[in-house]
């Protein structure tokens, strides 16, 4: 054993434990670089007039070519703002739902009901996007449930302005319950004490709420709303994809989706990864205000 | 720990039974869609356009089913899927689980520098068509190395995974040391065993999101008999191009759509049995699971 104090020199360290560098580190790192950073590198092609045939090194610069192109596009606003209306309004709508799930679940008496309870909110979370999707489009087609029961024929699927609401609300439908878990947790912690002092002192159902569960969810709350702040421009392409139709897009094309098309349909190489790499820069931007703003309200502790 | 109802005031409960009634209508309306595909999934397709549901049982048939079973493309979806999945997610929760190790270690020489290198790919990434040109040109197209390896090792996995070694009392690892232990043979005799709930959770959560997700399939694999079941599913469901042997023998046109919308309730019941069936057994895992998940790292 070595003495406290003596601190071995790195060398030794390694010959020591060369294990942790080789064993356990390198299929990580490896895996890392070939599929992290080998593409990150591969970005350059967006400051190119990218020819497969000549290559990274042997295409054109063009510098900031196809940033200008996309920027001065008249669907760049539209696309951007899709994306992030999307996004903020889903988080704005589906934020609070999981609270408000957890808070009631709590409030359950019969564990064996609350157990059964959550197993109806989970089971959403383990369906696909595809099945998901295709649910969708079953129950709002023209004569599909939801226009047989409203007595109408509307096509649902082909109206720009009813997608970000089939988005968000199939996201809540799918989402909520699961993410009522976190907070599930979090409750179970709220000391058993202060609540019978707050129910002896005579506190009603939003007193206790506010003083003793609020509390308790406060924190993972305030994670869960900055983790997904710094999400906001990541929005998932599998289900914005699945959902558009011809006629929807107008609301329905996001960044992700526009560099899928012009990129791998289209075959616009460069000019896809310069979007691609535009809405990566607005993510990064996005997390660090989200970062600073944490750090101001934490007494300077950022994530 | 939660007081009887009749203890609350007269305002409380009219409150505590509006949150009652609308915890019911959420989980009705997760309830009712879902019995909805199930019933329909056995009507006659002229009738369902028509008139909708019914318990009459002349009306019952079991017509998609058959048709989907007779089709391969399902099966092949089936045993694609459970290859990808059960390939990846070995891979990905062994390589998560050993790269958390040494980055769990307060002494390990190198740690920050490698932290780093793991953290700045979770704010960049070189993106869609950098990261295909790079799988074409490692000849991986339609191969299924292209859907595993790229999302094998999950930064995010293995932050959890570290925050849950760490928790693991440092004493274990130094009396491991005193009886001549390496490091990878406490890893793998001591430590792992005591871990089982992460491992169970890793395995779970990288298993369910390779079988449900298609985005990489759509982009590298375009050859059919290598396709994973969501993309078959995604043909059927959101193209609606049911498999062409599926509705080959129908002749009128008005019948084969029809028979169209109907393979679809029958597909989304096939597809979702497996999950169904694993269910209850991951069950006693879920809060254990997201507590975990929730650490923050």
């Amino acid at each position: 054993m070595i003495p406290k104090g003596r601190m071995m020199s790195t060398w030794t360290y390694v010959k020591k434990h060369w294990q942790l560098y080789v064993l356990f580190l390198l299929p990580a790192l490896l895996l890392v670089i070939i599929f992290n950073y080998v593409p990150m590198g591969g970005v350059v092609i967006a400051f190119e007039n990218y020819n497969p045939i000549k290559g990274i090194s042997g295409s054109e610069w063009v510098g900031l070519k196809y940033f200008a192109r996309f920027m001065s596009s008249p669907d760049f606003f539209q696309y951007l703002f899709n994306t992030l209306k999307l996004s903020v309004y889903g988080l704005l709508w589906g934020f609070p739902v999981p609270i408000l799930l957890a808070l009631l679940l709590n409030r359950i008496n019969s564990k064996g009901l609350q157990k059964k309870m959550q197993l109806i909110l989970y089971l959403p979370n383990f369906i696909s996007v595809i099945v998901l999707c295709g649910m969708v489009f079953i129950f709002l087609s023209v004569n599909g449930p939801v226009n047989k029961a409203l007595g109408t024929s509307i096509n649902f699927m082909t109206m720009p302005s009813a997608f970000r609401t089939i988005y968000i609300a199939s996201g809540i439908w799918q989402g909520a319950g699961w993410a009522s878990i976190l907070y599930t947790g979090a409750l179970t912690n709220a000391s058993p004490e202060l609540k019978e002092a707050a129910v002896i002192d005579g506190a009603n159902l939003l007193q206790q709420i506010r003083y003793v569960e609020w509390p308790a969810i406060k924190d993972m709350a305030a994670i869960q709303f900055i983790l997904s702040a710094g999400n906001l421009m990541s929005i998932g392409f599998e289900k914005a994809y699945a959902l558009q139709t011809d006629l929807n897009l107008n609301a329905s094309e996001i960044i992700a989706t526009y560099v899928y098309k012009k990129g791998l349909l289209d075959g616009d190489y460069s000019f896809s990864t310069a979007v691609g790499l535009f809405n990566t820069i607005v993510n990064f931007i996005l997390v660090l205000l989200v970062n600073q703003i944490v750090k101001k309200m934490n007494d300077g502790k950022g994530l | 720990m939660v007081n009887k109802f009749s203890k609350y005031s007269l305002q409380d409960k009219i409150l505590l039974i509006l949150g009652f009634v609308l915890l019911g209508v959420f989980a009705l309306l997760i309830l009712v869609p879902l019995l909805y595909i199930i019933f329909a999934s056995f009507t006659n397709p002229t009738y369902l356009q028509n008139h909708g549901l019914t318990l009459d049982s002349s009306k019952l048939t079991l017509d998609a089913y058959q048709r989907v079973f007779e089709d391969s493309s399902i099966w092949i979806g089936f045993k694609n899927a459970i290859v990808y999945s059960v390939v990846f997610t070995a891979l990905s929760v062994l390589v998560t689980l050993l790269a958390a190790y040494p980055m769990s270690l307060k002494d390990f020489r190198g740690r920050k520098f490698f932290n780093t290198v793991f953290l700045i790919t979770m704010f960049f990434n070189g993106g869609l068509i950098p990261t295909y040109l790079l799988i074409k040109n490692m000849g991986l197209i339609d191969s299924m190395w292209s859907i595993i390896l790229p999302g094998c090792f999950s930064v995010w996995n293995m932050i959890i995974a570290r925050t849950y070694y760490e928790s693991i009392p440092h004493e274990l690892c130094e009396a491991a040391e005193l009886d001549g232990a390496n490091d990878l043979q406490y890893f793998f005799r001591i430590l792992l065993p005591i871990c089982k709930p992460i491992v169970f959770i890793l395995v779970l959560w990288q298993f369910v999101g390779m079988w449900n997700s298609y985005y990489s399939a759509m982009i590298y694999i375009n050859d059919p008999a290598k396709q994973p079941l969501q993309l078959v599913l995604r043909g059927i469901l959101i193209q609606n191009q049911p498999q062409p042997g599926m509705i080959a023998d129908i002749a009128s046109t008005a019948q084969r759509s029809q028979m169209a919308e109907l393979l679809k309730y029958a597909t989304i019941i096939i597809s979702s049995i497996p999950l169904l069936v694993m269910y209850p057994f991951f069950q006693k895992y879920f809060q254990k699971g997201i507590t975990i998940g929730s650490v923050k790292g």
